[in-house]
């Protein structure tokens, strides 16, 4: 019984402790979206480059696809900006935009500058179309399977571990699966 | 007895305030005006229970992120539209998960969350009681040995 006095407060301690060493190693940004797993919501934007034409969700389905919501005031998009160029320029995976809350002449020339790596560019000033995707920080990036279910997002600025760990694995499970 | 010009200026205001409130339905602002006192309660009870994905530590009401403001806007182009509180939670937690709501759903994910203060308690009241038992056993019993535990 005296041992026990002693005992729990160096337990209660423990598990205290293994609660916040494990909280120090998670993002509190990170709100898990709870898309993952349903259908990519809908939108149907003006193209940015091309104001005449529309770009919609559906455009995307088909191969699994990587959308990225960018704006040019976001800088951590200028950070992933380098890598998106190399994921394009490798052709593993279409890769599509949105620009988020943005103005299309400092878009068009964010994209003359830097270079663009995107298919197809839904252009979003309102952020009404990104609503639906529970965007609430860019960059964002979601992977969509053939079927158009939204299987994975990542928030924040992409890079070669990250689309190691994440991205690669799970597109390889979609090649898989429907050859 | 000077000070009653001012007592009746003040009352005066307060009337005249609150007349004018009850006429132009409640708010100094026009983006959100409704056309119901009860509308405009709904309103500030949602706002207030969203939280800001962007800035996680003020309510959707506080902040003056674009985001909140489009989400302000939405909750009462829904009200005004006849939906439901249900309905808009829905659709917020349709986008951003249970994390936007300030008191999440129960469900099993979020047992522990709101079992915690009941379970914190119950331990509490074992300890006290386990603690107050065996005190007042010493003091009759073992009168003497009592200064040891102290």
């Amino acid at each position: 019984m005296k041992s026990l006095k002693y005992l729990l407060p160096g337990l209660a301690f423990l598990v205290l402790a293994a609660f916040f060493y494990r909280g120090l190693f998670l993002d509190p940004r990170t709100v898990p979206s709870p898309l993952i797993g349903k259908p990519a919501p809908a939108f149907d934007l003006q193209e940015l480059r091309q104001p005449d034409t529309r770009f919609a969700t559906a455009d995307m389905f088909g191969k699994p696809a990587v959308l990225n919501v960018w704006a040019t005031w976001c800088a951590g998009c200028k950070q992933e900006h380098d890598f998106l160029m190399r994921l394009a320029r490798s052709g593993e995976v279409p890769l599509y935009g949105m620009n988020y809350r943005d103005e299309r002449d400092k878009a068009l020339e964010w994209l003359s500058q830097l270079g663009d790596p995107y298919k197809a560019i839904a252009y979003d000033p309102e952020g009404m179309g990104s609503l639906d995707w529970g965007v609430y920080g860019a960059p964002e990036t979601f992977l969509i399977d053939p079927e158009g279910t939204v299987v994975y997002k990542h928030l924040g600025p992409l890079n070669p571990p990250i689309w190691e760990r994440e991205f690669r694995p799970r597109i390889a499970a979609m090649q898989g699966s429907t050859q | 007895m000077r000070s009653w010009p001012v007592l009746l200026l003040v009352t005066w205001l307060a009337l005249g305030t609150t007349g004018l409130q009850a006429d132009s339905i409640l708010s100094m602002n026009p983006e959100e005006t409704f056309d119901t006192s009860q509308q405009l309660d709904r309103y500030e009870a949602l706002i207030n229970d969203l939280r800001c994905v962007v800035c996680q530590n003020q309510s959707v009401a506080e902040s003056n992120v674009e985001l909140a403001r489009d989400l302000r806007r939405i909750t009462r182009d829904m009200i005004l539209a006849g939906k439901t509180d249900a309905e808009i939670k829905q659709f917020m937690t349709d986008r951003y998960g249970d994390f936007v709501l300030y008191s999440p759903p129960l469900k099993p994910t979020t047992y522990l969350l709101w079992g915690a203060p009941a379970i914190l308690l119950l331990l509490g009241a074992v300890v006290m009681v386990s603690v107050v038992g065996r005190r007042s056993g010493e003091s009759s019993d073992d009168a003497e040995r009592t200064g040891e535990n102290i």
